[in-house]
């Protein structure tokens, strides 16, 4: 064992108490200091924490930003979502490999640089975007990206890069970020004056069961797609008995093409963490976790300054506003790069310091979640609307949006549009409205939801954004009349090869399988008996998947099917003589050919 | 005295106790659900998705979806049967599986679901992935080829020998079986009399030098279709 990675491991380890709950902390802060996790450190941490070396390596292999062999002392990941490809990522990539003359997942031979790909890093609205480290570079050129590669050959350092400060918090000095917020539209409930405390001290003025009451009267429900009613899963969360509950936010923003969390964190910490102290409250918890994702990195130190400030006064901690009795502070655990993580049991399993794999229900969350005790795994957005719904009352909440739909939703527009960026609109706007808000008249498709969402054409723009039409976390894609919407499908299936966490065959391999099928039609060797292929085996990956991330995977696929069949019609030719049209006689035969030293007499 | 709960198995009243699952309420009571990762001596997983039912509607695994009074649930039917049939195609084409040249032809249960759901070759397109073979360890092979993802070995080496062997690795279609050392099997504390090596439901972990013993005509399913045994005690 090599003394200099002990000198480095041991005050990690010592540091979390050599406890297994925070091996991906341990694991992350290894991966920053040495350029990736060895096999020794894995033998080492395993030592310390008194695990097998196979549970190690088995949480290394699970996680994007951690890897068994060594990075350069820069990491550059090119944001490879399918709107960043549209706004021309990928001559942006092909410039940063020519420049440090190496291709996509190498580093440079002198171990200083390396080059990568990464899904969405929720900057679509300033794409193309790349993560350099923790610095978020935006508005990529083939220019700009020769000129970072002198530069970080000049000097490693990728916070000098940034020249310009975003606006708002994204020009505080512990974010100094180019990041720019493109708040485009406010509304009443989300993005409007908060005055700290303010919601916080009306809720600890009820009692909890009031609380609770008052978010079902509101009838607030998850803003991160699935629309579960928040006040019942808080209520279920306090109604199991235990010595200690978790309130979790899910600041997992994955899904490709949604950003609304971004900007909340950047402007509205304090709401948040105001809305996760109501919720503990509420539940009976004393501890509240954040769950960042980790291509949020760059907003951490800004967040923890504000938790700092609010324990100073008094909004958390012993005695939160003078209430004798509530104990309740907040931490961040910082995700590493997995998709599946924004699923609420995966969260969980990957805050335990786990792989990110979903586990099995029931028992749910609120039943046995966290570390075994109950806990309310709750979006941002959500607990941001719990906020408010103290703040103003929930008549008030409710008097936005309607009946089964009440208040507003951030979206994230981004794709083919004049204005991309965040729009506060009533639940129930129709499609029709928000295309004509981000200027994209002329859209043929809209992706409602991200890649597990729908694709919706013209035909349906009429219909609304709520739970009863389309439900949605809030990303919006628009695809112009010159994109091909195959290739868009085929986009989202890599996505969702690459995100799947392997856990359950459908999802494991049906996602492989349907984007063979995509390729195949798509390289013009499609027949028309692939589209009822394609069908079931969507079907099936939907019916027989394990959890969310299976269940809506194949939705690019049936979506486009439904609404855009002619996509697929059109390239699809019947076989020829009998023959499978991907069937090439003469490359079949061609080996035989050369031996014989004649042309086939068949061909 | 522990609640009695009843529900509807495929129209059929079936009495279990609270707590159990519908796989082991419907074992109890004679029906077999057809199965992969499940084994009754080791925790429920969930994974290979085969033993899939509707619970008033829904698609649930029966190995870890506990009874409820008068929940609906339905197994053997043509639409469930369609997506065991899709999943164990799924499992053929994903690995490397030559039964002909198996050592575990005949005993194994991949093939016998296959035989069940009469399966003669899959409809999805075979995906030929490499996979590592450790031979390392001096009883036992490990053939990744195999491998069907279903965590028996992982979970009967912490369960049951007490040990730490098998881990999963890697994520989605490069998610693989790896071992508690560096240097492969042998490294390792595995020991051929483990649990882990006798649950593995297919040829990937096998004990070296048994292979062929029993002659093709007396090997597990050669008779008897997979989840006969369980059907046959109803009927006694």
């Amino acid at each position: 064992m090599s003394e200099r990675i002990k000198a480095v491991l041991d005050p990690i380890c010592r540091e979390v108490g050599n406890d297994r709950t925070s091996l991906l902390d341990i694991l992350r802060e290894v991966q920053h200091r040495c350029g990736g996790v060895s096999g020794e450190a894995v033998d080492l941490i395993a030592k310390r924490l008194n695990i097998a070396r196979v549970e190690v390596e088995s949480v290394v292999s699970f996680y994007a930003f951690l890897s068994d062999k060594p990075n350069g002392n820069v990491v550059i990941r090119i944001c490879d979502d399918i709107i960043d490809r549209m706004h021309g990522s990928e001559t942006v990539a092909r410039a940063f490999e020519s420049e440090l003359g190496i291709q996509m997942g190498q580093t440079t031979e002198d171990g200083k640089i390396s080059l990568t790909h990464t899904p969405c890093i929720g900057m679509c609205d300033q794409a193309p975007a790349a993560l350099i480290d923790d610095v978020v570079v935006t508005h990529l050129s083939s220019d700009t990206a020769r000129s970072i590669v002198a530069e970080l050959r000049e000097n490693p350092d990728p916070t000098r890069l940034v020249k310009e400060l975003g606006n708002g918090n994204n020009a505080h000095d512990l974010v100094s970020s180019m990041v720019q917020n493109n708040i485009r539209l406010r509304g009443p409930v989300l993005l409007a004056d908060f005055e700290p405390g303010t919601a916080l001290k009306k809720a600890l003025s009820l009692s909890p069961v009031e609380v609770i009451r008052n978010v079902k009267t509101a009838r607030l429900r998850g803003r991160g797609g699935a629309g579960f009613p928040t006040g019942m899963k808080w209520e279920f969360t306090r109604a199991t008995k235990a010595d200690k509950r978790y309130i979790i936010c899910n600041a997992d923003e994955g899904e490709p093409g949604t950003f609304k969390d971004r900007v909340l964190l950047t402007e509205y910490p304090d709401l948040l963490f105001e809305g996760m102290t109501i919720g503990g409250y509420a539940i009976g918890a004393a501890e509240g976790i954040v769950y960042l994702r980790g291509e949020y990195a760059y907003l951490r130190k800004f967040l923890e300054s504000v938790l700092e400030r609010r324990r100073e006064e008094g909004l958390i901690g012993k005695n939160v506003c003078g209430v004798e009795d509530f104990e309740f502070d907040i931490r961040i655990q910082m995700g590493a790069g997995a998709y599946i993580c924004g699923e609420e049991t995966a969260l969980i399993s990957s805050c335990e310091g786990l792989r990110g794999d979903p586990k099995n229900r029931p028992p749910f969350p609120a039943q046995s979640g966290y570390l075994g005790y109950p806990s309310s795994v709750n979006n941002v957005e959500t607990l941001c609307c719990a906020a408010r719904i103290m703040e103003h009352g929930p008549g008030w909440f409710s008097s936005h949006g309607t009946d089964r739909s009440a208040g507003t939703k951030l979206l994230s527009i981004s794709g083919d549009c004049k204005r991309p960026g965040i729009y506060e609109v009533s639940l129930s706007t129709s499609l029709k409205e928000i295309l004509s808000l981000a200027g994209a008249e002329d859209a043929q498709a809209l992706q409602v939801g991200g890649p597990s969402g729908q694709m919706v054409g013209r035909q349906e723009f009429d219909k609304t954004i709520c739970y009863d039409d389309f439900a949605t976390g809030g990303s919006m894609m628009v695809f112009g009349p010159q994109r091909d919407l195959l290739e868009v499908v085929h986009a989202f299936l890599e996505f969702f090869v690459e995100e799947s966490c392997g856990y359950c065959t459908p999802c494991r391999v049906g996602n492989v399988l349907l984007k063979q099928g995509i390729e195949k039609i798509l390289d013009g060797k499609g027949e028309p008996a692939d589209l009822p292929y394609l069908e079931e085996l969507a079907q099936t990956v939907k019916m027989a998947s394990r959890c969310g991330l299976g269940q809506t995977s194949p939705n690019p696929v049936l979506s486009t099917l439904k609404r855009f069949r002619s996509e697929y019609e059109r390239r699809v030719k019947p076989a020829l003589d009998g023959r499978q049209p991907d069937f090439d006689l003469s490359e079949a035969v061609a080996q035989a050919v050369s031996i014989v030293g004649r042309e086939s007499t068949h061909s | 005295m522990e609640k009695v709960v009843t529900f509807l198995l495929d129209g059929e009243v079936i009495q279990g106790q609270e707590g159990q699952s519908i796989m082991q309420a419907a074992d109890k009571a004679g029906k077999y659900i057809p199965r992969l990762c499940a084994h009754k001596d080791l925790t429920p997983h969930g994974s290979c998705r085969i033993c899939t039912v509707l619970v008033n509607g829904r698609p649930q695994s029966a190995c870890t979806q506990p009874i409820a009074d008068g929940i609906l649930v339905e197994s053997e039917t043509p639409k469930v049967n369609q997506l065991r049939t899709d999943i164990i195609d799924m499992l053929f084409v994903e690995g490397n599986h030559f039964c002909m040249f198996c050592e575990k032809s005949g005993n194994c249960e991949l093939q016998a679901l296959a035989y069940r759901f009469g399966i003669t070759a899959p409809k999805y397109p075979y995906q030929f992935p490499q996979r590592d073979v450790d031979a390392s360890h001096p009883d036992i092979f490990l053939d990744r080829d195999r491998c069907v993802l279903c965590g028996r070995c992982v979970r009967a080496s912490k369960e049951l020998d007490g040990k730490n062997v098998f881990q999963f690795v890697g994520r989605g279609v490069e998610k693989r079986i790896a071992v508690n050392s560096e240097k492969g099997l042998k490294d390792t504390d595995a020991d051929v009399v483990d649990k882990a090596i006798s649950v593995c439901p297919v040829g990937a972990i096998l004990k070296k030098r048994v292979g062929y013993a029993v002659p093709v005509g007396r090997r597990l399913y050669d008779h008897q279709p997979i989840g006969s045994a369980s059907e046959d005690e109803t009927t006694k």
